[in-house]
């Protein structure tokens, strides 16, 4: 068994012993049903309120699909944030804990590579939160499916844009994991994450009002953080033409290229890169 | 055969301080090697650095004639870390796989070694539990199990007794003898001289960064013996007389003090001081304690 594979499976085991995957669970599980319970009551108003104030039977259904999509969007927004929180939780303790506490020493100082420790861990947490994004968003797009029979288009690259996010914020969290202490590594990812999210934001709004500038400052700092991009690629997909021609956070006006989103892959391989670059030359 | 350690003029700066001047010494292949220093004398870095877990700023070294980092080497090398923590979540038997495994060890050879060493150090019965219920005691025999098991051609213990109550310090230095006997090195950090004294073949005093002394722990048993006389009715020219057995003879009181080569003199003394007439109570011999040389060394502040 290679190196990398015992530690990723180590991550694995982890987060069940310390019971982070049971809480992942149990809010991933009541998340899905709130959604489903406040979903319930308004699709049925709104399937009411079209059937008796439409003129067509045509427009009451366009109607219903756009809205439906447009809360299924909304909760696909709250998933995409709950799984960059808990990819930062994950990220940010593992490295900077280990090397505070000592742990790490008895795992370097065997006959394997640094980069093992580093590539091992981010393979289990990128598999810990493939299961947390199809728990989440999969509840979400199954709910909505079995209460009003709508899918979205584009679903599995939809969801596998959100989940590139939520790997993108682990990678970033580890990299400076490994240099910085955990409580530090948190507070930047943060910072990090709502400076891309008000980035992706001006964007949205320059695309609505036609300013060039404030397009050009949101794609600014996609190149810097390219997380949001990915979001409002994975929006872009799967929502309706006229859901998206309003401006909200759930939904996207301006639309990253797929230059941006392949920018934002191999952002992340360098990210990746630079954490192992930065462990290999510590002290631990 | 290489040494087991082979360091020359090892250094590590950090910012603006030294905490590694110039570490020069050789670690033989089989021996008890002990490493001690006051607090902050630079121990624990240049055990980090022998183990490839702090880059030197300059210097070299080698362990098992490889240089430090190699991973060939790092195979045959164990290491029980100060203060030491571990995955607390896993169980003691699976705490021993995950490093057995991360050692490249086979499955048979791992879980026959396993038991072999559980029991050794006393915890079989506690070997399905997690390891966050375990005293430090417990921890500390479980992180002993773990930096034994690839059978190390050298093993590093960086306070290995640090926690122990009496049983446990006992365990330990009866596990050092028992892997020193079968050919390993050991490299065995700590501030407790008494431990250092019992269970090492030499000594390095560090202090500053710096080896300032090496000492051969075989050798101190036999010379430098100081011996207090309790003693009456001692005429002054039968103190000088006992010159011809030993040097720097102090008197105090009714207290004679001095240094004789060997315990052997010690009945021709006692023959003298009743020739003399004089009143002898007791005969009292002092080995030079590690802890007197200790003190010696780096002084009664302890080089701060």
């Amino acid at each position: 068994m290679s190196a990398i594979s015992i530690i990723a499976r180590l991550t694995f085991r982890e987060a069940i012993r310390r019971r982070i995957m049971l809480a992942g669970l149990v809010l991933g599980i009541a998340f899905v049903l709130i959604y489903s319970v406040g979903t319930h009551f308004i699709f049925g108003q709104i399937a009411a309120d079209t059937a008796a104030n439409m003129p067509s039977q045509m427009t009451a259904n366009i109607l219903q699909a756009e809205s439906t999509n447009a809360f299924m969007m909304m909760g696909l927004y709250a998933a995409t944030f709950l799984s960059i929180a808990m990819a930062a939780l994950l990220g940010a303790d593992t490295l900077a804990g280990e090397i505070n506490s000592g742990t790490i020493q008895t795992i370097a100082t065997k006959p394997i590579q640094r980069a093992d420790i580093v590539l091992g861990k981010w393979l289990g947490f990128t598999g810990l939160l493939g299961l947390y994004v199809l728990l989440l968003c999969g509840g979400i797009v199954l709910s909505t499916f079995i209460q009003s029979g709508y899918s979205p288009q584009n679903l599995l690259l939809g969801l596998g844009l959100i989940y590139s996010e939520s790997v993108l914020i682990m990678t970033i969290t580890l990299m400076l994991s490994s240099a910085f202490p955990a409580l530090a590594t948190g507070g930047i990812v943060f910072g990090l994450y709502g400076f891309a999210f008000i980035g992706g934001w001006v964007e949205q709004f320059g695309a609505l009002l036609q300013n060039d500038t404030a397009i050009k400052v949101g794609i600014i700092t996609s190149l810097l953080i390219p997380s949001e991009s990915l979001w409002r690629r994975a929006a872009f997909e799967m929502q309706t033409p006229i859901t998206g021609s309003f401006g909200s956070p759930f939904t996207t006006t301006s639309v990253p290229s797929p230059l941006m989103i392949g920018y934002a892959f191999l952002y992340m391989i360098v990210v990746l890169f630079i954490a192992v670059r930065i462990f290999q030359k510590r002290d631990l | 055969m290489a040494d087991a350690i082979e360091t020359h003029l090892l250094r590590k700066v950090f910012g603006d301080y030294a905490a590694v001047k110039g570490l020069t010494l050789q670690v033989q292949q089989g021996e008890v090697f002990g490493f001690l220093g006051p607090n902050g004398a630079g121990k624990t870095t240049s055990m980090k650095m022998l183990l490839g877990l702090i880059a030197p700023t300059s210097g070299e070294a080698s362990l098992l004639g490889k240089p430090i980092g190699d991973r060939e080497a790092m195979r045959r090398v164990g290491f029980l870390p100060e203060h030491f923590r571990f995955q607390e979540w896993l169980t003691a038997d699976e705490f021993l796989l995950l490093h057995g495994q991360l050692l490249g060890m086979k499955k048979d050879d791992l879980q026959q070694r396993r038991d072999e060493l559980l029991e050794r150090v006393g915890l079989t019965p506690f070997r399905n539990k997690q390891l966050r219920t375990f005293s430090k005691g417990m921890l500390q025999r479980v992180g002993l199990a773990q930096a034994l098991l690839n059978r190390p051609a050298l093993v590093f213990l960086d306070e290995p007794t640090s926690g122990l109550d009496p049983v446990g310090r006992r365990l330990v230095r009866d596990v050092i003898r028992e892997v020193s006997a079968q050919g390993t090195s050991v490299f065995l950090n700590s501030h407790l001289l008494s431990e250092i004294e019992v269970t090492c073949d030499r000594v390095a005093f560090i202090q500053h960064g710096e080896v300032v002394r090496v000492l051969d722990l075989a050798s101190l048993s036999s010379d430098q013996t100081s011996v207090t006389i309790r003693v009456s009715n001692l005429a002054a020219e039968s103190l000088n007389g006992l010159s011809q057995w030993g040097r720097e003879i102090q008197m105090d009181g009714e207290f004679v003090h001095m240094i004789i080569a060997s315990e052997t003199v010690l009945p021709e003394v006692t023959r003298y001081l009743v020739a003399q007439n004089a009143e002898v109570y007791s005969i009292t011999p002092n080995r030079m304690s590690l802890e007197d040389i200790f003190i010696e060394t780096v002084g009664k502040d302890g080089g701060l």
